[in-house]
């Protein structure tokens, strides 16, 4: 026990810093990925009815725009869209805005930074036709959800700040470091509950992996309710905070050693829902 | 009775060297087996097209009597030339008696017959003589037809319930259609699979997909109860729903009770509790034993009906109490574990919690009780002589509390529970770097493996063939 009383002073503040980072890092991507995936999200519209090529040609074959169209016809600041034609019977096809002449069957990606219309003219022995479509650019959308948001803030805050109470094999009781890292958790939890009144924290209680998975869920049990009411006690309101054992469960280390096991006699914890 | 002679004759021998050694002592040898009797099973030959299916025939009967660890089973290096195929055989002079029960085999019994494919079935004609008998007609124990499909599957059923026929005279229960429940991770996540008895047919039995463990099957058969990590509807706030770890909280363990008829979860109402765990079915397959801190305190032993109504608290201690386990005869005799005393130790009391008295010494940590089908004995795991967390499997005659070493230093061994037979125990053992399931005659001997994909933990033998 004194053992690893000591090994606990200075291994575990170690580890309980760079978890939280590499899992803010993770989140920070999660967000990122989430906005960018929603920014994409807008259904593309149906495309518009094509000029059926069969209807009524005029006598001298005239040039036909079989199709012209932009997909997706709307678009944000920054995405492309694709412009798709089809003629027939022309020797002179050209569309504006820059992009000049074209072959009878193409594609060609826009990026307009505007609601810009495009117009394919197309001139041939039998006269000329011509046909627009516009791309409509969107106003800048939405920010993504920053990591200014209150509840994810509290959840940062929590995963970088939080510390865990370490305890002794076999038992529940707050020892000395326990209560230290808890009172400092207790401070923190205020300054959240300050910025999200909503906030909720879940007090995870966990075991190393040398007792029965039975006695350990109920031993997991006894640490985290020690911590919670250790916080209650420093005025961390009641109804904040839930309990939950996860016994030798959901151990953060899993060597056969007193190091690791002193990591995995905890209470920890995690934002709730 | 009969079933446990092998039992009963192993703990009395290891009584006697306890006693011989002092109080308390625990044997560390291998305790000696007593008299089984002796058998003969001689391969049997088929007509016409049967014969092809004779190798699985013959292999089936021999391991399933073999494996059912009450019979000394004769090397077939040394039985007679003269195999007999049917009662008939030895009045013509040819193979007699004393061919089997007198020297090289000195057999007790002898299993013979044959089979014949009729009518696109296989018949197998299956007899069990005494040979030790001098009169044929006082001889025959069994002579039975048996039935089966002419394939593979067939021969291999009438294999096993001739083999059956053969264990139930003597006293045996057979395991044939016994299903094995027990907590795998091999999906990713800890759920509810079974197997059959010698671990073929491992089905997955929940999908849960958080943590699901701790299973326990009714008497009956009908049901099964288990404890699992609800996961939490999704979040309050709609930002939170991005991130993958919020969407994955798990709520505070909960019991679940199924129906291993439909495989449906049946209605069970947990009590408002920081942690709800199954433990035990009452004889009765109507009651569950369950741990909970309904109270709000440390956990504690309470009683439910299969609904979660009618709860009776039956623990009133400042400590831990889990694992309630019920005797099987008795209904009203319960083995649990204790935080009471430091560290855990097994524990008897009543049913209405007086009468605590404590069964193991106190040294190191004594956990998962299990009641052998007659209410004499216990299975544990124990750490007494070992470092923490290095259990070994144990068996105490609850009467007497002498106990009985069946692993010896293997690996991790826990959670023992017995087959309806009474002479197997199933446990778990990390032997390498993974835990499996494995079975072994409660002497300690035979150990048999059953798992190999993933962890496999916890096992509950039950009479269900779901």
């Amino acid at each position: 026990m004194t053992d690893s009383s000591r090994l606990h002073a200075s291994k575990p503040g170690a580890v309980t810093l760079v978890a939280p980072l590499l899992f803010t890092v993770v989140l920070f991507m999660v967000v990122l990925f989430a906005a960018s995936c929603a920014k994409k999200a807008p259904p593309p519209p149906p495309p518009p009815p094509s000029t059926p090529i069969a209807t009524a040609p005029p006598t001298t074959a005239g040039p036909v725009i079989a199709s012209f169209t932009a997909e997706p016809s709307t678009i944000e600041p920054g995405q492309s869209s694709t412009l798709r034609w089809s003629i027939s019977n022309a020797t002179d096809m050209s569309i504006d805005h820059g992009i000049g002449a074209v072959q009878s069957q193409g594609m060609r990606q826009v990026f307009p930074r505007t609601s810009t219309s495009y117009a394919l003219t197309v001139r041939g022995p039998g006269g000329m036709d011509s046909r627009s479509v516009t791309v409509e650019v969107s106003n800048a959308p939405p920010p993504p959800p920053t990591v200014r948001s209150p509840q994810i803030s509290g959840n940062e805050l929590l995963s970088q700040q939080g510390q865990d109470a370490y305890f002794d094999y076999d038992m529940s009781e707050i020892r000395s470091d326990g209560r230290d890292a808890l009172t400092r958790d207790a401070a923190l939890l205020k300054q959240i509950l300050q910025q999200d009144p909503n906030f909720s924290v879940v007090v995870e209680g966990h075991c190393d992996e040398r007792g029965s998975a039975e006695y350990n869920l109920a031993l997991g049990d006894r640490r985290a309710t020690a911590a919670k009411d250790f916080l209650v006690q420093l005025g961390v309101p009641a109804d904040h905070l839930k309990t939950i054992s996860y016994g030798k469960e959901r151990p953060q280390c899993t060597d056969a050693s007193e190091n690791c096991w002193q990591k995995n006699r905890r209470a920890h914890l995690s934002a709730g829902q | 009775m009969k079933r446990n002679i092998l039992l009963t004759i192993l703990i009395a021998g290891a009584s006697a060297a306890v006693y011989a050694q002092g109080q308390g002592g625990i044997r560390s040898d291998v305790v000696k087996t007593g008299e089984k009797p002796t058998i003969a099973v001689p391969d049997l030959r088929g007509s016409g097209d049967a014969q092809k299916l004779m190798g699985v025939f013959n292999s089936t009967l021999f391991n399933d009597l073999q494996g059912s660890g009450q019979l000394k089973m004769i090397p077939k290096t040394l039985y007679p030339v003269q195999v007999p195929q049917q009662p008939s055989d030895f009045r013509q002079g040819g193979p007699s008696f004393a061919d089997w029960s007198g020297p090289p085999p000195n057999a007790n019994y002898l299993a013979f017959g044959y089979t014949a494919a009729q009518n696109n079935q296989i018949v197998l004609y299956g007899w069990l003589f005494d040979v030790r008998q001098t009169n044929p007609s006082s001889a025959q124990l069994i002579g039975k037809i048996y039935l089966g499909s002419l394939d593979e599957a067939g021969s291999r059923k009438v294999a096993q319930e001739f083999a059956a026929d053969i264990l139930k005279q003597f006293g045996a229960t057979s395991l044939i259609g016994t299903r094995i429940y027990f907590v795998s991770d091999r999906s990713g996540q800890k759920e509810i699979w079974s197997m059959n008895y010698d671990g073929s047919d491992q089905k997955q039995f929940t999908n849960y997909r958080s943590i699901t463990t701790f299973p326990a099957v009714s008497p009956d058969g009908t049901k099964i109860a288990f404890t699992t990590y609800p996961i939490l509807a999704s979040s309050r706030n709609a930002n939170a729903a991005q991130f993958g770890k919020q969407a994955q909280n798990l709520g505070q363990p909960q019991i679940y009770v199924h129906s291993l008829e439909s495989g449906r979860k049946l209605v069970y109402y947990n009590q408002q509790a920081s942690m709800n765990a199954a433990s035990d079915f009452l004889p009765d397959s109507r009651h569950l034993l369950i741990y909970s801190t309904a109270n709000a305190g440390f956990s504690q032993i309470y009683e439910t009906d299969l609904d979660g109504g009618e709860l009776h608290r039956i623990t009133h201690s400042g400590s831990l109490e889990v694992e309630p386990k019920v005797n099987p005869k008795t209904g009203q005799d319960l083995v649990f574990v204790s935080g009471r005393g430091g560290t855990p130790q097994i524990y008897r009391m009543s049913i209405d919690g007086t009468d605590v008295s404590r069964l193991t010494t106190g040294e190191g940590d004594a956990v998962n009780p299990a009641w052998s089908p007659d209410g004499q004995h216990i299975a544990f795991s124990w750490t007494r002589g070992f470092e923490p967390g290095n259990f070994n499997i144990f068996v105490m005659d609850v009467a007497s509390r002498d106990v009985v070493q069946l692993t010896h230093g293997a690996g991790r061994n826990e959670n023992p529970g017995w087959a309806p037979d009474g002479v197997h125990v199933v446990f778990s053992s990390k032997r390498g770097r993974t835990t499996q399931i494995y079975t072994m005659l409660a002497d300690g001997s035979q150990v048999q493996p059953l798992t190999t994909q993933g962890n496999n933990e916890k096992p509950v033998w039950s009479k269900s063939t779901q």
